[in-house]
């Protein structure tokens, strides 16, 4: 109701939403069923679910953390993306895209990586103790949130910038004719973008945050840091109450269900209007902006950037003597990781131009759900429903391609959603009007005005499917381990130098990955 | 046509499969079977004797193994499970999964141990490990440890094996008095990880003075590091004991098999592997002696809780745990 739909009316469009619907919708049934069938087997071995006073105090603890820190990652992205969006400078193109790195970290490296700058140890505390001051912690819900920012902010920003780079030039263009300072900018442009985009940026990682776990336990500092993943690990490992389990996943379904209907409603469309893609930079103010700016992207950068040095440092001196196992687990995840993203991107696709045409809650519901789930119960209800019918040793790597793709769907699908409502609102009508439809339409019309958040989005899917452990762990079989599995088994053999190599080579092939996909958007779209 | 070339192709695969050796299928921890871990020196050792295919499948870790085989249950292809320890063998005996292996072996435990069901492979006492040149007089109990502004790293009971360990060897050792030692300990505690490697990771990083680890870790410094500087503090209230463990399945279709690797486990061939790919005590002393580094920390005395014990009081200590650290 009163959504701005305003395009919506005529009898072309009624007809291709019947026809161009089902199909999006069939898929959003799979993926609810993927996300939720094996809960439900997991569930209906387990005998009924009574959730204890402890198992509420982690739900309050998950659900606090989390929107900390995506509010955190949300309201700071917003000035290094109008940063990044209305200055140019050298290496402007590089810092973009390294925004990708820390998100694609594996969180015990990026544990590592945090430790050596804000750590006992760390570059921040021997300072402050080489100048006489008193040390500071990073233990406890500040170290969370800190950790979950510092994964996060570079999604944001990226997120948010894509926004920024939305606004089409005639509209910046008119506002500098009217004489627009900033504060009138931001009211009539980037306010309405901002409304647009926020509420999706920060339900993303307001659920990835909900279903973290290593980072969580590792910096939270103790029991009181307890999240809802840690109740259903324990449920399952050391009292196999599955009942329990799959009350606990059902919780956080439902969390993550609640913040993804919150989002929807805020949602609201820019209705910026189509332009002629020429390009403009947006005004750059001068005196206390400019500085402003300066030293957004300059804490930015060396907030992200130091912990990034200290996992090359830690991994450069162990590559020399890695141990065999490494280069096929690379190969396997590579593969795993390609055929993942083009399937994400696929799929992502579909459900982003079917909600564009008309908005639908069980779009939104799927493509959100596989978020907010529990990756053990996944991994747990899957290996339940395989097994009568499977070894699952021999489904190892369909399964992790068929998980991976649901769960790095949902960033695909904020990413792509924004953009393809655009080129509804913009282009629909006319293409409609020339009977622009099918194979055609996609080639000239929907692919290059969306290669550049298709590159992204698919980037990001790769990276993911990359560092995706938790279900792997319950099918491999004895040559079947991927690479986050073997620099966990090293982990836990004392290895850690072997360890920490082997992670910058995932960390490296994972950003080679989200790079090649990204800029090859950008290519595309250019 | 081209359903029968199908046929034809899955036959000639699955031919050999048919006529092939009998598969001896072994459930344990994923660093067992790494290429660093005992598995690949145990696999080649036990199929030149046994005329089988002896296969790994890597589950995880100790706690993931039992979640894994009641997941399975009856239908699993396992025969035969290994790396469960005596905090899991209550709760994967009342499984009624398990076989009992009928077997009275001699072994070098510190402590006297019979298992209808489960036979030990390796054992170690936790200990928490430092390093000699920044804790130069380590503490000799908890008290002292409580006392001290040590920093420590400990795992989470309820994810980590060693965690649980942990809880046990406090509860052991002080029974009533173990909330008032976690009190005492809170101030210690720097963090609480998911899991071992985390909680050691944290510690070479120094993040903390002592991690809980066992007395064996310092010979790995020692042996593949060529590092002495680690050091396992000794308690005098003496350190609680980690007894691996593993047992044949009720369900195998290889029985014969599975007693057989049962009976292996406990020989040389397999006992001589673990000291320097577990870093754990043989459960049985090979011939040639324990490598250099392994005597260098022995406590005088042991703890263990029988697993009744240890099931019936994991449930209270957790609690105490949770309400002292959760300030």
């Amino acid at each position: 109701m009163g959504r701005g739909w305003g395009w919506g009316g005529d009898k072309v469009n009624r007809a291709r939403r019947l026809t161009g619907s089902p199909f999006a919708l069939l898929l959003a049934l799979v993926l609810m069923a993927l996300v939720l069938a094996p809960l439900a087997a997991v569930g209906w071995r387990g005998a009924g679910t009574s959730l204890g006073p402890a198992d509420w105090e982690a739900v309050r603890f998950s659900v606090t953390q989390a929107v900390l820190s995506a509010a955190f990652s949300t309201l700071l992205a917003v000035p290094v993306a109008r940063a990044l969006a209305r200055r140019r400078f050298p290496g402007r193109g590089v810092l973009i895209t390294l925004m990708g790195a820390p998100f694609l970290l594996p969180a015990v490296v990026a544990v590592l990586g945090l430790l050596a700058v804000f750590g006992r140890s760390g570059l921040l505390n021997t300072g402050l103790g080489a100048l006489g001051l008193p040390t500071v912690s990073i233990y406890g819900l500040h170290g969370v949130v800190l950790a979950h920012v510092f994964l996060n902010l570079p999604l944001a920003t990226r997120m948010i910038l894509q926004g920024w780079l939305a606004i089409p030039a005639e509209r910046i263009r008119l506002a500098q004719s009217l004489g627009f300072g900033p504060s009138e900018t931001f009211r009539h442009l980037e306010a309405p973008m901002l409304r647009e985009v926020l509420p999706g940026v920060a339900l993303v990682i307001l659920v990835i945050c909900l279903t973290s776990f290593a980072v969580v336990l590792t910096l939270g500092g103790g029991p009181a840091a307890t999240t809802i993943e840690l109740a259903i690990y324990q449920a399952v490992r050391f009292e196999f109450d599955l009942g329990r389990a799959a009350g606990l996943a059902g919780v956080q379904l439902a969390v993550g269900g609640g913040a993804a209907l919150a989002a929807w409603t805020l949602t609201r469309p820019a209705g910026f209007g189509a332009g002629l893609d020429r390009d403009l930079a947006l005004a750059t103010p001068p005196g206390w902006r400019r500085w402003g700016d300066i030293a957004a992207l300059t804490l930015t950068t060396l907030f992200l950037a130091l912990p990034l040095v200290a996992v090359l440092w830690r991994g450069l001196p162990g590559l020399s003597d890695l141990p065999a196992s490494v280069l096929p687990a690379a190969g396997r995840s590579v593969l795993v990781a390609v055929i993942s993203a083009l399937l994400a991107a696929t799929v992502a696709l579909t459900l982003a131009l079917a909600a564009a045409r008309r908005p639908n809650a069980l779009l939104e519901a799927a493509a959100t759900l596989p978020l907010a789930t529990s990756g053990l119960v996944l991994g747990t209800g899957l290996f339940l429903l395989i097994q009568p019918v499977a070894p699952p040793m021999t489904v190892a790597l369909p399964v992790t391609i068929l998980v991976n793709v649901a769960l790095s769907l949902p960033y695909l699908y904020r990413i792509l959603l924004p953009e393809a409502r655009a080129l509804r609102a913009d282009y629909g009508r006319l293409a409609d009007s020339l009977a622009l439809t099918g194979w055609p339409r996609l080639r000239w019309l929907i692919l290059p005005r969306l290669a550049r958040p298709l590159g992204f989005g698919a980037g990001i899917a790769a990276a993911l499917s990359m560092g995706d452990l938790g279900v792997i762990a319950l099918f491999a079989g004895e040559r079947q381990a991927t690479l986050p599995l073997v620099v966990s088994q090293l982990t836990g053999a004392y290895r850690m130098e072997a360890a920490a190599s082997a992670a910058l080579i995932l960390v490296t092939l994972s950003f080679a990955l989200f790079w090649a996909f990204d800029a090859g958007g950008r290519r595309a779209a250019a | 046509m081209h359903r029968h070339l199908l046929a034809a192709g899955l036959l000639t695969i699955a031919t050999p499969a048919l006529a092939e050796t009998p598969v001896l299928t072994v459930l344990t921890y994923d660093s067992f079977t790494s290429e660093w871990g005992p598995g690949p020196a145990v696999e080649q050792a036990f199929e030149a004797t046994c005329a089988c295919d002896l296969r790994f499948v890597p589950a995880g870790d100790g706690a993931a193994l039992l979640a894994r085989v009641q997941l399975e249950g009856a239908a699993s292809e396992a025969d035969v499970v290994l790396g469960l320890d005596t905090s899991l063998t209550a709760a994967a005996t009342a499984t009624g999964l398990f076989a009992p292996h009928g077997k009275t072996p001699a072994l070098n435990l510190p402590v006297e141990f019979a298992d209808p069901n489960f036979l030990p492979f390796d054992w170690g006492w936790f200990a928490f490990v430092h390093d000699k040149t920044k804790v130069a007089e380590p503490p000799k109990n908890f008290e002292a440890l409580a006392a001290s502004d040590l920093k420590i790293v400990i795992q989470d009971p309820r994810s980590s094996t060693p965690g649980l360990g942990l809880l046990l060897w406090v509860k052991a050792a002080y029974g009533d008095r173990a909330p008032e030692i976690w009190q005492g300990l809170a101030d210690n505690i720097v963090t609480v990880t998911p899991g071992w490697s985390e909680a050691y990771g944290l510690f070479l990083e120094g993040e903390a003075d002592m991690v809980l680890s066992y007395t064996t870790s310092p010979a790995y410094h020692l042996l593949a590091e060529s590092d002495d500087g680690k050091a396992a503090a000794l308690f005098d209230e003496g350190h609680y004991l980690q007894i691996e463990v593993a047992g044949k399945l009720a369900a195998t279709d290889q029985p014969q098999l599975a007693d057989q690797f049962l009976d292996f486990m406990l020989t040389d061939a397999f006992q001589s592997v673990i000291p320097q790919t577990n870093w754990m005590y043989p459960a049985v002393t090979p011939a040639a002696g324990l490598p250099e580094g392994f005597d260098a920390f022995r406590p005088a005395k042991s703890l263990l809780l029988s697993p009744d014990e240890a099931q019936a009081a994991r449930d209270a200590a957790l609690a105490e745990w949770q309400t002292a650290l959760a300030r």
